[in-house]
């Protein structure tokens, strides 16, 4: 459940739109969710959003499985979605792959086993004159090197203490 | 130092906020607009412009904004697209998290123009810290009276909103969009209707990529007929060019649209040349969809003529020997980039953002995913690089929406242009783990069926 302070937000956004078109909030209401409910969407969390929309469940279930920032299983509490697409490719996007999974000895799509680290692979992020890079939560973090993927390890770590 | 509209203010300290940006000029277009033009005469300034959308298509934006139906009672929407998903491209956000006033003055003068009381901003999800930058800049036009109730004493009335994707390249196609906003699954509409006439809650609406919308802003302050002196011909003003890969300044260029692609590329006004001191290659420059050049055809046209920058420049030859401005999205490759590594991570893209409605371009772009990975990874025969070229050719035309082009243009290129390089990994698959074919040998032109759809 949202908090009061997170309800005044859900009312907010569904006021951005005329009325009985409150279907719209449902993005940006996963979004407040995800964010909210340790970084993933439950069946019961989509339901949720389904009650405070008024909508039916099945319609937050189609909209939560079509786009790719809504995890749908629990993931760790820092995931890196490095990115693949070709202008990372041609800066060495593979190899800051490699050497992520080698130093956190997991594969793509894995979580490491104190749940902290998660490592996913992604499209295109909008950040190609800056590869290679990833999204790390809110941020991109760009022109990664092994060192700075070493820094961000342990700054992950630092944080997580 | 070519001419800027867009961001000839864009090194000034603080212009991200509303005092520095009002103190240098800022909302003197829409106070124009809006206290001294009806909108039918902005519209006017607009189409003698020749501005053409900057989202990819290139579409005259004065014609598309006349097309809006007027319905009396029913609200008419304005949505800028800073969906910003195709490889290659990082302009609009640059716009976004910079000069955020412009974008935000654009939309205003065309609400205005419109007759739009609200608006909508749907940005790409992962770009997650910008929507807050937008929300402060909107709050900080709204304290000065320049959204909201009444602004500025003229009566027109608009709200802004700022609404985020979630991951999904297909949401920028304009009614994948629209779905999306109404809180559904990504899935682009059959048109007709067009969003003009039946958009957003099947109200009228015109959807402008930021680039577009912002451009608006200088129109008004010199005029659509100056607007129109720069560039060359059909390609007026000035463009934002995303420029990556293997050059030395990797960045956000706007250019006037009358340099030269060499010039772009090797000047250090822009790209300064490729790095590490190699040679080029190849470029994809509008991007990822676009079709990719060789060095030679890149630079030089068919005709052997100077390949300029411009919505003609790049198309000069079709599809047999040119290309497409597309979204500016400049990819530059050099001479150790292999051809079939760089096809096939779009190829994994396309297949990834395929919303699955259409059959050809849902298993045509798995299936060349997998044929690309086959040739790649040693394990391709010579009738795959003709089966490549027979399932693109089968895509392409054969879709509700243009992502099936999309996706089959960038194979089809490749092949056409490098098909030495597909052979050669096919007949060398122990080397071609280990090296790169190098530089292109460029293979002559096949066949084209159709005319290249620009
Ligand atoms: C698959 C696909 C993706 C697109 N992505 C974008 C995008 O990210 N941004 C954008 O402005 N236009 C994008 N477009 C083009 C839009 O459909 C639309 O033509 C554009 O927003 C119109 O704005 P403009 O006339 O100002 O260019 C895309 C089109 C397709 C088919
Ligand atoms: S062409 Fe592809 S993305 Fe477009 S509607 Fe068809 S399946 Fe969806």
């Amino acid at each position: 459940m949202f908090s009061e302070e997170k309800l005044n937000k859900v009312k907010e956004i569904i006021a951005r739109y005329p009325a009985g078109k409150q279907k719209s909030a449902l993005i940006p209401l996963l979004h407040l969710a995800q964010e909210e409910f340790g970084g993933w969407l439950s069946a019961e969390t989509m339901d949720y959003v389904a009650s405070l929309l008024q909508i039916k469940p099945i319609e937050v279930y189609e909209v939560a499985t079509f786009y790719s920032m809504f995890n749908l299983k629990p993931v760790g509490k820092y995931v890196f979605e490095v990115c693949q697409t070709g202008p990372c490719m041609l800066l060495g996007s593979d190899n800051i792959i490699d050497y992520i999974k080698k130093k956190l000895d997991i594969g793509v799509g894995e979580t490491t086993k104190d749940g902290l680290f998660t490592l996913k692979t992604a499209e295109c992020l909008g950040a190609c004159g800056y590869a290679p890079m990833m999204q790390l939560g809110k941020h991109f973090r760009e022109h990664l090197t092994p060192e700075k993927v070493d820094a961000i390890i342990e700054e992950c770590r630092v944080k997580a203490n | 130092m070519g001419r800027k509209l867009l961001f000839d203010k864009a090194h000034i300290e603080g212009i991200r906020y509303y005092d520095v940006y009002r103190a240098n000029g800022g909302y003197g277009s829409a106070e124009k607009a809006l206290k001294s033009m009806k909108p039918e005469e902005v519209l006017e300034e607009v189409k003698k412009s020749g501005l053409r959308g900057r989202g990819g298509a290139g579409f005259p934006t004065g014609m598309k904004w006349s097309f809006i139906a007027k319905p009396e009672g029913v609200p008419r929407y304005l949505v800028c697209n800073a969906d910003e998903s195709e490889p290659g491209t990082f302009k609009d956000r640059y716009l976004m998290e910079f000069i955020p006033h412009l974008l935000i003055e654009g939309l205003l003068i065309s609400s205005y123009t419109l007759g739009c009381n609200s608006c909508y901003i749907y940005i790409r999800g992962e770009y997650a810290w910008i929507p807050d930058i937008l929300e402060q800049a909107i709050a900080e036009a709204k304290k000065n009276g320049w959204l909201g109730k009444n602004i500025q004493g003229t009566g027109f009335d608009l709200e802004i909103y700022v609404q985020r994707g979630a991951g999904a390249y297909i949401c920028g196609e304009e009614t994948a969009l629209i779905e999306s906003l109404e809180g559904k699954r990504g899935n682009p509409r059959i048109k007709p209707p067009f969003p003009a006439v039946k958009g957003l809650w099947d109200c009228p609406t015109v959807v402008n990529n930021v680039e577009t919308l912002a451009a608006v802003v200088p129109i008004l302050r010199i005029g659509g007929d100056e607007y129109a002196k720069y560039g060359i011909g059909k390609s007026t003003g000035t463009k934002l060019i995303s420029a990556c890969g293997n050059i030395n300044k990797p960045g956000v260029y706007e250019i006037e649209m009358n340099i030269s692609v060499e010039e772009f590329i090797y000047s250090d006004e822009y790209c300064g040349g490729i790095a590490n001191g190699k040679r080029l290659k190849a470029c994809i420059p509008g991007g990822s969809s676009v079709p990719i050049l060789p060095a030679n055809l890149l630079l030089k046209t068919a005709k052997g003529e100077q390949r300029m920058m411009t919505y003609e420049g790049l198309a000069d030859g079709g599809f047999a020997t040119g290309t497409m401005l597309g979204s500016g999205g400049f990819i530059v490759l050099d001479e150790d980039q292999c051809i079939v590594r760089n096809t096939l991570t779009f190829a994994r893209f396309y297949h990834h953002e395929s919303c699955g409605q259409c059959s050809p371009c849902r298993e045509g772009t798995g299936w060349m995913k997998r044929v690309l990975q086959n040739i790649e990874n040693g394990k391709g025969k010579m009738s795959d690089i003709d089966l490549l070229w027979d399932i693109q050719r089968k895509i392409e035309g054969n879709t509700i929406c243009p992502l099936g082009d999309a996706a089959a243009w960038p194979v089809a290129a490749a092949i056409r242009h490098f098909r030495d390089e597909f052979e050669w990994h096919v007949l060398h698959p122990e080397e071609a783990t280990k090296r790169n074919f190098g530089l292109a040998h460029y293979a002559d032109p096949l066949e084209i069926a159709a005319p290249a759809a620009v």
